[in-house]
């Protein structure tokens, strides 16, 4: 088996901040990590390949730094890493980034064919669930998204079978390899890595391609020019008008407080009362 | 979506063949028999879309030859649509991402609407997500505020990363426009019983062994431990301001004396205090009730953009400066681990013998 994991090197977002005066985002010294969504996608393919054996290859597009990313999937587990990197793809929406994702993986492939592609249910960055589903479509790979679980892989029959969240249930899929799959949040437990992992992954090479290593011949569809999306304007949300109302209440005397809010809400929400009257005596 | 800084220099030159793609259209999720409410939600809106840009609303119904896509074609001209477009299959019976991808995008190619709206469910988003790349156009996700602009393109708002900014993004020289937006985000359209529109029903010709995932098993939520969150008229939500996960049950417990349903913000689910369908916000439920009650909650945009559609809002935070009192309508300045007890206690003395306390 060989699988491709595509993983994004996000900021951390709990320690993002905004600047007050400009509305752009504070990137400068803010720590970098795997987008956390896709390391539940390295884990299931790492269990594939630990069943089944195989490599597993982890493949990321972004700055020279996101070889950090690349080497900490190494010493979780992974057995290569190939990282994407060039101005052209500066400025990359969704379809852009699947391309020269999709690209990537096809050269790769020709080493050795690829069996399945892991993403991440969706970024924390981007956020847009986009990006498996842009590369399945252009691979020509069989797409399963929100995948709770991959129950069983007759490699002989190169056929897959998934457990898939829908809406109002769980879907039970059969579908065949080469697929692309996305993993649920929670799916497993995330494995910290052996020793030797660790070691390998400090003196592993990531494999570091340009667009034109990777085969990729159109420009064009990379970066700015290859993303038909445009942010036309980043803003702060309005404040309503007035703020909230504060509800007068000694702080030290909670019952006089609660009698208070209630109060306040009754008399903001005609109905509440008798709503709640008839809710409890049902 | 990209990162970087806003394009706005960029131009609008929309290529002649796409000068003729019209009107709005929201696809139907229909799925196992039943209409998914954020569908009828789109509708709504999509109206408001259709009558700036004086143009057809259309319905997308794609399902199986059982009556189940009939009727919701029926419905949807109840919720607000001008036109139809169905395609009956037994192919269409379950959704599969290979058919309804080829559907969609032959619907699209011939018929050529302008704007094409789908909910932000699991179906929803595997759905535009491929025909997207297929028609290699432009897709914004989880939006929550559409418009149109001078130049008759869709403008697409959906917050951003980093905790207090929205982001307005456009697909200039693409067609169609499409977005997705989230269950809930949009308000329901009132319905109007009997209007008749037009249906245009168009062939699926694909077979089935062409198709290559099956499903060969469905195992349907229990009804009972769904959570109605999204639905519920009363939530009462707790945040990182609860201090520890213990006092989570003050939630709890004042959202049953009420007869809601309770719910949280996202730390505490990556904390592991609460499970992740608990989740309020623009990465877990987007909530409509009458009353919503954020105790120890700051809210941050993701978190806003969750709750806003709430009729009334308390917040409940020891910090008058806490950016939720920007969207609350109430505040109550105090300890949230002292004021939920507080208030289920007067409560449950209003509301009578009918409530018990413990239980
Ligand atoms: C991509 C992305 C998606 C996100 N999606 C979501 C989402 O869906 N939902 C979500 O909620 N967040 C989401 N977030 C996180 C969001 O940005 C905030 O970090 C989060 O909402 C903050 O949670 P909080 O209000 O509980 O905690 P904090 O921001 O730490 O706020 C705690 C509040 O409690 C108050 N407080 C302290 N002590 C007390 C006390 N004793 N009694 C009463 N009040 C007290 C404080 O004054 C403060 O206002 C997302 C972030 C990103 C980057
Ligand atoms: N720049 C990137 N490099 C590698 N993988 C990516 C990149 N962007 C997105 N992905 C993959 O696509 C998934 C969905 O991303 P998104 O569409 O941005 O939510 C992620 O979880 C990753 O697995």
């Amino acid at each position: 088996m060989h699988i491709v994991v595509c993983i994004k090197q996000v900021p951390d977002s709990a320690q993002i901040r905004v600047h007050p005066v400009t509305n752009t985002i504070m990137r400068q010294g803010v720590p970098t990590i795997i987008n956390p969504y896709d390391l539940f996608s390295l884990e299931a393919a790492l269990a594939i390949r630990d069943e089944h054996g195989g490599t597993v290859t982890v493949l990321s597009m972004g700055p020279p730094m996101a070889a950090d990313s690349l080497r900490r999937a190494l010493s979780i587990g992974a057995d290569r890493a190939v990282l994407l990197t060039d101005r052209f793809f500066a400025g990359s929406d969704t379809l852009a980034t699947s391309y020269a994702l999709a690209t990537a993986i096809t050269k790769i492939a020709s080493d050795q064919p690829v069996d399945m592609v892991f993403c991440g249910k969706q970024t924390i960055d981007g956020d847009t669930a986009q990006v498996g589903p842009g590369i399945a479509r252009r691979l020509g790979f069989h797409q399963l998204t929100y995948v709770e679980s991959v129950e069983t892989i007759d490699r002989a029959r190169r056929t897959v079978i998934v457990r898939r969240r829908a809406e109002g249930g769980v879907q039970v899929l059969r579908s065949e390899l080469p697929c692309m799959v996305t993993m649920l949040e929670g799916s497993a437990v995330v494995r910290r890595g052996s020793m030797a992992d660790a070691l390998r992954a400090a003196r592993a090479d990531v494999t570091t391609w340009s667009a034109k290593d990777a085969g990729i011949e159109d420009i064009s569809q990379c970066g700015l020019r290859g993303s038909p999306t445009v942010v036309r304007k980043v803003f702060a949300p309005q404040p309503r008008k007035e703020k909230a109302v504060l509800i007068e209440a000694s702080a030290h005397d909670p019952v006089h407080m609660a009698e208070a809010t209630i109060d306040t809400l009754f008399a903001a929400l005609p109905g509440l009362n008798a709503e709640l009257h008839a809710a409890a005596a049902r | 979506m990209s990162n970087e800084a806003p394009r706005s220099a960029a131009k609008k030159q929309l290529p002649e063949h796409f000068k003729a793609y019209t009107g709005v259209w929201v696809y139907i999720e229909l799925e196992r028999g039943q209409v998914h409410s954020v569908s009828w939600e789109l509708l709504g809106e999509g109206r408001k879309l259709a009558d700036q840009l004086k143009v057809p609303l259309a319905a997308v119904v794609l399902g199986p030859p059982d009556g189940s896509a009939r009727a919701a074609v029926a419905d949807s001209f109840c919720y607000g649509a001008d036109r139809a477009y169905l395609m009956e299959s037994a192919l269409l019976a379950d959704y599969r991402n290979e058919p309804y991808t080829r559907a969609m995008t032959d619907l699209v190619n011939t018929h050529k609407p302008e704007v094409l709206l789908l909910g932000a469910t699991t179906l929803g988003r595997d759905l535009a997500g491929s025909v997207a790349t297929t028609l290699k156009t432009g897709l914004t996700a989880d939006c929550t505020e559409l418009a149109i602009d001078a130049e008759r393109s869709l403008a697409a708002t959906r917050p951003t990363f980093g905790g207090s900014l929205l982001c307005t993004i456009m697909t200039l020289n693409v067609r169609p426009q499409m977005a997705t937006i989230r269950p809930r985000v949009m308000a329901m359209p009132q319905r109007v019983d009997a209007p008749v529109g037009e249906v245009v029903e168009v062939p699926f010709d694909m077979a089935e062994d062409t198709i290559i995932t099956k499903v060969i098993d469905f195992i349907a939520d229990s009804s009972r431990d769904k959570v109605q969150l999204a639905y519920a008229d009363i939530v009462v939500a707790g945040g990182l301001g609860l201090g520890n996960a213990d006092n989570l049950r003050h939630v709890r417990e004042l959202a049953r004396v009420l007869g809601g349903e309770w719910g949280c913000s996202r730390p505490l689910v990556q904390k592991g205090w609460a499970p992740a369908d608990r989740q309020i916000g623009q990465t877990g439920k987007t909530i409509r009730p009458k009353l919503y009650i954020a105790a120890g909650i700051s809210g941050a945009i993701q978190h806003r953009v969750g709750v806003e559609g709430a009729d009334l809002i308390l917040a409940i935070n020891t910090d008058k400066a806490a950016p939720i009192l920007d969207f609350a309508h109430y505040a109550l300045i105090a300890d949230a681990a002292v004021a939920l007890p507080a208030l289920t206690t007067a409560f449950a003395r209003r509301l009578g013998p009918a409530v018990r306390l413990a239980g």
